[in-house]
């Protein structure tokens, strides 16, 4: 294809400038800030997982946080009890999430709109308590939580240059993350995102032309739950720790909020999306420990006014504005 | 025997908590087909104004009545400014738009007020009534205002103008506005009266709960369990299917899994009720038309 | 007799669509107006655009007062009374409750209990049924409970969207005839949208004929009654 439109090639040469950007990061900044890129990253698997389920196939998740819960603690568990090296928790997290979202899209098929929002909202609410449960202890750790080592790096140098934990875990996550992106365009481009497209947008034509609307919806909440409980596993991974009230229902909604500045149904603006409801709170919070929580709460209500669309479409709005000048 | 008794005598008092927020999210509902989200918070900020009021020197029940009013106007004003806009956007739009203002208000709350807990005063003695072992005065305290409140909304929806028309509006936008009947303005009172409502069950929760910004998350959730329960769409069925949830939840709490699963039990009623029988037990069964 | 409601140079759209095409039509203060037209011909449309329901361009203009600009509830301030097509009942309210929301922007209470009396008078049956559910109630009782639910107003025009629809032709005679009664005893104007061309034409005095959202032909119901072309088109001559 020798014609490819404009937007393209410079989409691409954005993107392998970006990449390039990534690479050379750890070198550049501060060992805490390349764990703040490390959680940038994680975030952003995670916000993709919940654009999968609600930006493609229309299914509101306000509950999306208990399958990153459900990865994080797999990980701490198998970690903490059976010695298993982190990289290989993640595969154990994907088939327990997979399951696990499965089940719940199971009875949520039958739900739609404000129900299933009612409904994962519920599941978000109650999580931290059925966490802390003293008969689940022996899996949760109840009230304390895991802790786990952090993994050392396995070099000390790499082409010369210093390799420490953080960089390490900065690399690993972003091998993990360019490795989840690359397999969430698939999918939207397969016939999977083009059931996920018609279910949102005509669920009943949908079902009318042979799309199985159960199997399909199901299959949405068990992907999600895959994207999402990955990302739970590395976020264990990069803070070493996980106990109940860090998965409470806030959580849900700081992937909402990411999702929806990043651009329902755009994959790139996941990273938007990360950046945004991680800076947050590294700025504002000198002035209160709510300011977050409000200036989420303002964004939301504004963008739904102002720009649905998120920041991802914005830009696009803006960028081909600005070509008709040339 | 005796705690049998105070059990549901309780249960009896959280129902009326749960039966009267489970109406304000009814009311809501059967007007505009949206789940308010922001109910509980709206309440805790209210109540967070009553104890402003009362720490100001303002005696109790002024100070209530004034609440009351004020949660009110608030209503009116976050219909008028923040619902109207996006009353026709797409499920997902107005869902992220209820959860912006339940963020922001209780945000708001733990920035004005500060996340430290507070005791709110009860009207009521505190010695029980008549010496009784069944109920405290608070307990019975509450339930009689919350019976006062569910009766005023009774008389109030079933034997004036105004309360007609509201019903109208909610049933049938369009030939009340043949009528000559305002819609748009009945749906901010709906919402003025459901922040009202709010109002009166956070202050008979706040002195059993402790005020904090976040006192109204679990009440929500069994409110939430209530409304389903008794028909999403029925105010009748709200007010029943709190009282049911009230009682069970003590019940169950005392007897059968304890106090640390109170919230998993809700999530699981919802789900169970939303899968097997979303329109609750007095609830219309909607048949969608293709 | 002076002009209760003038339309001039009125089109309508929904949407991208338009629907009506520069429409002029006036209505005699108490007469009563047909308005004929085969399905789809845009007569319920132009009722909809009295009532602002629908969005138009042009004027129309009640008692020398423009409308056309006003909100629905509104223009039931200004006194039209319409009457939509299916009824617009309140199904889940008592026949009561649905006539005391006719009179829902009026004040005097003593006039308002008066005006119930005299519907329950015109409608005999609706008096049976006042505390009954309103959408429990047969096809024609909904049908006089429109009308008197209209009526409450004491509107100085009532538009009615085909009020034979769906109903046994005795019922129909039966309301045809308390219309024409209240239009003499009550000096109600009345806007009549029908398919029934015959009944309609009966009871009117003027017509008007519209065919794909334009006006064809006017004139008294007499004149409309004897042209040879609307007999063999809508009079089944």
């Amino acid at each position: 294809m020798n014609h490819l439109s404009p937007i393209f090639k410079t989409q691409y040469l954005a993107m392998l400038l970006l990449f390039g950007v990534a690479l050379v990061l750890p070198y550049v900044v501060s060992n805490y800030h390349v764990f703040q890129l490390s959680m940038v990253l994680t975030y952003s698997i995670a916000i993709v997982g919940l654009n999968l389920l609600t930006g493609y196939c229309g299914q509101i998740s306000l509950g999306n946080g208990a399958f990153f819960a459900i990865g994080a603690y797999t990980t701490a568990f198998f970690m903490d009890h059976y010695d298993v090296p982190y990289w290989a928790t993640l595969p154990i997290a994907a088939l327990i999430c997979g399951v696990f979202g499965y089940l719940f899209g199971l009875p949520a098929v039958k739900l739609d709109g404000n129900y299933l929002a009612l409904a994962t909202f519920a599941l978000a609410v109650a999580l931290p308590q059925l966490l802390k449960y003293k008969h689940l202890e022996f899996l949760t750790g109840g009230v304390q939580g895991i802790v786990i080592l952090k993994p050392e790096a396995p070099l000390d140098h790499v082409f010369g240059l210093t390799m420490n934990s953080d960089r390490w875990l900065y690399y690993f996550s972003l091998a993990v993350t360019l490795l989840m992106f690359w397999v969430a365009w698939n999918l939207i481009r397969g016939r999977i995102g083009r059931a996920f497209i018609a279910i949102r947008d005509q669920p009943t034509a949908a079902a009318c032309m042979g799309i199985n609307l159960p199997l399909y919806k199901s299959l949405a909440f068990s992907i999600s739950a895959i994207f999402t409980g990955i990302a739970g596993s590395l976020s264990a991974i990069l803070v070493a720790y996980v106990s109940p009230d860090s998965f409470n229902v806030t959580l849900s909604i700081t992937l909402l909020v990411g999702m929806v500045v990043g651009g329902l149904g755009s994959l790139s603006g996941a990273i938007f999306g990360a950046i945004f409801v991680l800076m947050i709170p590294n700025v504002v919070d000198q002035i209160s420990k709510a300011a977050p929580s409000a200036i989420y709460g303002v964004v939301l209500i504004v963008m739904m006014y102002f720009m649905p669309w998120g920041m991802n479409g914005a830009f696009r709005i803006l960028f081909s504005k600005v070509r008709r000048f040339f | 025997m005796e705690t049998f008794i105070h059990q549901i005598m309780a249960g009896i008092a959280t129902g009326g908590i749960y039966a009267a927020l489970a109406l304000a999210l009814v009311m809501i509902y059967q007007s505009t087909h949206h789940i308010n989200f922001a109910q509980g918070e709206i309440a805790m900020f209210a109540t967070y104004l009553a104890w402003l009021l009362i720490q100001a020197g303002v005696p109790y029940w002024l100070a209530f009545f004034c609440t009351i009013a004020i949660a009110f106007l608030l209503g009116v004003m976050i219909q008028r400014l923040v619902i109207r806009p996006v009353e026709k956007a797409p499920v997902l739009n107005v869902v992220v738009v209820f959860i912006g203002l339940m963020i922001t208000i209780n945000s708001l709350a733990g920035w004005f007020f500060g996340f430290t807990i507070k005791s709110f005063p009860s009207p009521f003695p505190s010695h029980p009534p008549f010496g009784s072992s069944y109920v405290s005065s608070h307990e019975l305290g509450s339930i009689s205002v919350t019976l006062a409140l569910l009766i005023t909304l009774f008389l109030f929806f079933r034997y004036t103008s105004l309360g007609l028309a509201m019903r109208a509006a909610a049933q049938n936008p369009e030939s009340s506005r043949l009528v000559g009947i305002r819609v748009g303005w009945m749906l901010a009172l709906g919402w003025g009266l459901a922040a009202g409502i709010g109002a009166v069950a956070g202050m008979m929760v706040a002195p059993v709960v402790f005020l904090d910004p976040n006192m109204m998350s679990g009440v929500l959730l069994y409110a939430f369990a209530a409304a389903l329960l008794g028909g999403i769409d029925s105010p009748g069925g709200a007010v029943i299917g709190g009282m049911v949830v009230g009682v069970l939840e003590n019940l169950l709490g005392a007897y059968v899994i304890g106090t640390e699963l109170k919230l998993t039990v809700a999530m699981l009623l919802i789900i169970t009720v939303l899968v097997i029988r979303p329109s609750g037990f007095f609830g219309k069964v909607i048949v969608s038309r293709v | 007799m002076s002009i209760l409601l003038d339309i001039q140079h009125l089109n309508a759209n929904y949407g991208a669509t338009q629907v009506l095409f520069d429409l002029n039509l006036q209505i005699h203060e108490g007469g009563i107006t047909t308005l004929l037209g085969a399905n789809g011909a845009g007569k319920t449309t132009t009722l909809r655009a009295v009532s602002q329901m629908v969005s138009t361009t042009g004027t129309i203009l009640l008692g020398g007062i423009q409308i056309d600009s006003l909100a629905t509830e509104d223009i039931v301030r200004h006194g039209v009374a319409h009457v939509p097509d299916g009824r617009g009942t309140f199904t889940a309210l008592t026949t009561e409750e649905n006539l005391r929301l006719g009179s829902y922007t009026r004040t005097s209470k003593a006039e308002i209990n008066a005006d119930l009396e005299k519907m329950f008078t015109y409608f005999p049956r609706l008096k049976e049924r006042k505390d009954q559910q309103a959408g429990t109630l047969s096809g024609g009782e909904q049908q006089m409970l429109a009308i008197a639910r209209a009526l409450m107003l004491r509107p100085r025009l009532l538009l009615l969207d085909e009020p034979s629809f769906g109903l046994a032709p005795l019922i129909v005679r039966e309301i045809f005839q308390i219309m024409s009664a209240i239009n003499q005893s009550d000096r109600v104007t009345i806007l009549l949208v029908e398919q029934n061309a015959a009944l309609a034409l009966d009871l009117a005095d003027h017509a008007y004929l519209l065919e794909a959202g334009r006006l064809v032909m006017s004139g008294s119901a007499q004149e409309l009654q004897n042209d040879p072309a609307i007999r063999r088109s809508y009079l089944g001559d």
